[in-house]
């Protein structure tokens, strides 16, 4: 009796919560049901339009989960769910609550497929139902998808959601976003004409995408508006594109200068010619892939720090590969650089085709740590975090590397047996010795370049072929020997030829970067900053 | 460090046993074994790319002998190292052909490696087996083309992304590295867009080097293209080691695929594996093959693949599948021909029929490129691709495009009594010649 009286009470309670948004809720699921029978993807984004159109924020996990490829239906009862794949099954929850509804294995369901086409179309939708979301980052990404896609209908719901914002950056661009659609609707020109200065305002790529395609639509003072802001915003962005370059031109040239910093030393200090550097960047960027792998396999928790992690292990595989070849190979062929560039050309082979045989000819995945990942904005100019980071850890490099070689003894020997090996022999220096641990450190160098150079190139065996080249020219253009040429080559060589590439396209640029080189090299055989010691003796 | 001289032993003691298996070879070869020469480069650049097939052709071989070989001989594969270097192909073509007396060869990856060898196989009349899409303009009596031609691959991809489920693209930009794949890919292409009725200003070309991994202005001035105001798509011949920089650089720079999607012609699974490719989900490919595609044949294959490799994580791609269809085109060849003579091979060839791995029938054409239907992909977060479109039919190989001035009249037939791979049918004379 008692039971049944609690169970009266409890579908009261439901029947008075559900009275709000019941009747809604039934409605809802009778349009997700439909997808299990929508064939071709015009038909799912008819179901999509139709459930976009209940306007219920409920619809959020069931659209979000579609446009990331996680609904499915199980054949048995052609219901819907939303899965979340582990392992050889799927765990399924409601599409609406997201209560947990057990696991299928992947043959007995099938995903709903969605294509570019459709995940656009489910954006739009979800951009109108998350204006009023609690999170600003999710009601920025709606307004800016709002603005990306005008709709005359939209004016209404972004007139309710910029009443109730309070955050002042979120307002703006829903009123920009308002703006781009009272431009697509038939309000009158006044309406048209402010919005243009408003949409002008933002002067942005996307605004000028926007006003383009107004300008060809209307007629008269909008269409004199919008070319006269179109002309505004490219003038100023312009201004942006020479930033930019300057911009790419760093960070070509922070790379550049990571690549040959190592060869900085093993060429330019000892006069080395050695063909094997471009392998010791690839040992580095192979020992992140192994540390990444342990903590993949291991301890997961620690992924955000694998490249911390990987720095001095890199350096010390890249050292000891580096002491070795120099032992075994290169000490035999001081002051006969041809042999040495041949041997170490063999060297680099068999460097090669030992990480071939070991880890496969394939490319090896390293992922980004989150902290690398994505931009940011400073002004209209983009700045992947990636090529920042890479910037920092290149001039850290330097900073350490010339603290090395001119504050700490080692480096005054180094320095010493460079510019006169016997004398520096009869002061007590044990020259084979400095020149093994000049070479290692070189050798070092290069594998932690290439711990950040995994972070943006392929991690194959081929990795240091492609920039083998290209670091014997920054040291050669800097100058044999000196540091500071090196950092200053790398920079003026990566500005030149990134504000070639726009005008002279990426093949021609590096030719006439090229030419530009030998040219100079004509003019000043010993580069930038020449120095005195024994790579000019030779 | 143990570890990497105990590998560099192994190497060397591997390679002194290969030296010596490679001299004792010729000794024991009598009769009793049919000779396969496989000519995929195993180290070098491209080998990331053809050792794969080399290690498929061999799982190929593998299987035909543990169905009784074929015309009652066991099949025995010869490898050789081409080195990624374009003459040595000729020169170990000509060792295959000549030394080893192989019936047939199946090999090479990019088209000059393929140019660099087809005067030996014509001067020393033996088959090629040519695996990879390519550029077409070339029809040999030697060759057979199982990769995709411009027409099974290229145009289809531009047609569905000016289709309304494509996303009615009007402005394209076409992405390519400078060699002579991309550079005819895109001029038919050019072509092609112009006949629709696109504007020359909605169509921006450009090229980068071999492995080139700075691709910022390229993709920002991708990006600029697109804020036209019409849609935008990028199709992407870039070869080999440059897709993954390119592509991190638009995951980077926040271009999705939902704004400006890049359709690939040279991005397949195993590109793919070195990527971490959420943030390029929607992205496209088109090939004839996907490691995706469900049936029966392919879940075989896979498996197959996967315990030949002993490695499950191993991918397999569209120039796997072509081998797979070439091979077995070849096998069921000399059995109606009743010889492994390649003259009599090649004449057999024309009208076979074996299954492919996407669920239907490919069969060699007389211009000897092969049916194929062709497939669109979409790239999803687990590094597989999702197929969004696909022929009704299949699609036979156009060798000479129709839509460059120099090579729309030319046909190929190398059946009797035409027997040319360069007929032009305005003028009615064998030899014309294409673009490239």
């Amino acid at each position: 009796m008692n039971l049944f009286r609690t169970i009266g009470l409890m579908l009261l309670f439901l029947l008075a919560t559900l009275s709000s948004s019941g009747a809604g809720e039934a409605d809802l699921r009778g349009i997700i049901a439909k997808f299990a029978a929508a064939k071709g993807f015009s038909e799912i984004g008819a179901v999509v339009h139709e459930l976009a159109a209940a306007g219920d924020p409920a619809v959020e996990r069931p659209l979000a989960a579609l446009a990331d490829g996680n609904l499915y239906v199980r054949k048995a009862d052609s219901l819907v769910f939303v899965g979340k794949e582990a392992g050889e099954s799927v765990q399924l929850s409601d599409p609406l609550s997201g209560e947990a509804s057990g696991e299928a294995a992947k043959d007995d369901i099938t995903k709903i497929k969605v294509n570019n086409t459709l995940r656009r179309v489910i954006r739009d939708a979800l951009g109108t139902l998350t204006l009023c979301a609690k999170d600003p980052a999710v009601r920025i990404a709606a307004a800016d998808t709002m603005f990306k896609t005008p709709d005359a209908a939209n004016i209404g719901p972004l007139d309710t959601a910029i009443a109730s914002e309070t955050v002042a950056s979120v307002k703006a661009l829903l009123e920009q976003a308002r703006a781009a659609s009272v431009l697509v609707s038939d309000r009158p020109e006044a309406d048209k004409l402010a919005a243009i200065a408003l949409i002008g305002a933002r002067g942005d790529r996307d605004a000028v995408s926007l006003l383009t395609s107004v300008e060809a639509k209307s007629t008269d003072a909008v269409k004199q508006a919008a070319t006269t802001a179109i002309a505004n915003i490219n003038s100023t962005l312009a201004f942006w594109d020479a930033g930019q370059n300057i911009w790419y031109g760093i960070s070509l040239g922070s790379v550049l200068l990571l690549a040959a910093i190592g060869l900085a030393i093993t060429f330019g200090v000892m006069g080395v010619i050695n063909m094997a550097h471009g392998e010791m960047v690839m040992l580095g960027a192979y020992t992140t892939f192994v540390v990444q792998q342990v903590i993949r396999t291991s301890f997961p928790g620690l992924f955000d720090w694998s490249l911390v992690i990987a720095l001095p292990l890199a350096f010390l595989v890249s050292a000891l590969v580096g002491l070795i070849i120099e032992r075994g190979v290169i000490r035999f062929l001081y002051g006969r650089p041809l042999e040495t560039l041949l041997a170490t050309w063999g060297v680099s082979l068999i460097l090669q085709q030992a990480v071939r045989s070991i880890f496969g000819p394939t490319n090896q995945e390293v992922g980004n740590p989150s902290w690398m990942s994505g931009s940011f904005n400073v002004g209209q100019l983009a700045i992947t975090w990636n090529r920042l980071w890479i910037l920092v850890f290149a001039l850290a490099v330097f900073g350490i590397l010339l603290y090395v070689m001119k504050r700490t003894p080692w480096g005054l020997q180094m320095r010493a047996v460079t510019a006169n090996r016997r004398m520096a022999a009869s002061m007590g220096i044990r020259t084979p010795w400095v020149d093994a641990l000049t070479f290692a450190l070189g050798s070092g160098i290069a594998g932690i370049a290439g711990v950040a150079l995994s972070q943006i190139d392929n991690v194959s065996p081929n990795l240091g072929r492609g920039y083998i080249i290209d670091s014997f020219m920054v040291v050669v253009f800097g100058g044999v020997g000196n540091l500071w040429g090196t950092l200053v080559g790398a920079f003026s060589l990566g500005i030149v030829n990134k504000f070639l590439e726009p005008y002279a396209g990426a093949v021609l640029g590096k030719i006439v970067v090229l030419v530009l080189i030998i040219l100079f090299i004509q003019k000043r055989p010993r580069g930038l900053f020449a120095l005195k010691g024994r790579a000019v003796e030779a | 460090m143990r570890g990497n001289f105990s590998t560099i032993t192994k190497m060397f003691s591997a390679s002194v046993v290969a030296a010596g298996l490679l001299i004792s070879a010729p000794a024991k070869a009598a009769d009793d074994t049919i000779k396969v020469g496989i000519l995929h480069s195993l180290s070098g650049t491209m080998a990331i790319s053809e050792t794969t097939l080399k290690d498929a052709m061999l799982m190929l071989i593998d299987e035909q002998n543990a169905k009784g070989g074929l015309l009652g001989k066991k099949l025995e594969a010869v490898v050789v190292d081409p080195a990624s270097n374009w003459p040595l192909f000729a020169e170990k073509a000509r060792e295959l052909i000549s030394k080893d007396k192989v019936a047939a060869v199946f090999g090479c990856w990019t088209s000059v490696s393929r140019k660099s060898v087809l005067p030996v196989f014509s001067e020393l009349d033996n088959i090629l087996f040519y695996p990879v899409q390519y550029e077409g303009e070339e029809s040999e009596r030697n060759v057979f083309y199982t990769g995709a031609a411009p027409n099974q691959q290229a145009i289809p991809a531009v047609d569905y992304l000016m289709s309304e489920d494509g996303g009615s693209v009007k402005r394209w930009v076409l992405e390519g590295t400078d060699y002579v794949y991309p550079r005819t890919t895109n001029k038919i292409l050019e072509a092609y867009l112009k006949a629709k009725g696109v504007a020359a200003e909605d169509i921006m070309v450009n090229y980068t080097p071999f492995g080139f991994s700075d691709w910022q202005t390229e993709v920002s001035a991708i990006k600029k293209f697109g804020s036209a105001g019409k849609k935008t798509a990028v199709v992407s011949t870039v070869n080999g080691d440059a897709n993954v920089p390119f592509y991190k650089e638009l995951g980077n720079q926040g271009i999705k695929a939902e704004d400006i999607p890049v359709m690939a012609f040279s991005v397949g699974e195993e590109e793919l594996a070195g990527l971490d490719t959420a943030p390029l989900v929607g992205h496209l490919a088109a090939w004839n093959y996907f490691e995706s595609i469900d049936t029966p044949e392919n879940k075989k294959f896979i498996a197959d693949w996967h315990k030949f490799i002993k490695n499950d994580k191993r991918t397999t791609n569209d120039p796997m599948e072509a081998h797979y269809i070439g091979f077995n085109m070849w096998v069921k060849a000399v059995e109606k021909a009743g010889t492994t003579d390649p003259d009599k091979v090649i004449d057999a060839m024309i009208g076979v029929s074996v299954p492919n791995l996407t669920g239907g029938y490919s069969t060699m054409m007389p211009n000897h490129h092969i049916t194929k239907p062709v497939l669109i992909g979409e790239i999803q977060a687990d590094g597989q691709f999702e197929t969004v479109s696909r022929t009704p039919g299949l699609v036979m190989g156009d060798e000479w495009s129709d839509y460059l001035p120099d090579s729309k009249d030319l046909i190929s037939d190398w059946r009797a009594p035409l027997s040319c791979g360069n007929f032009n049918v305005a003028t009615g004379k064998c030899g014309g010649k294409g673009t490239n």
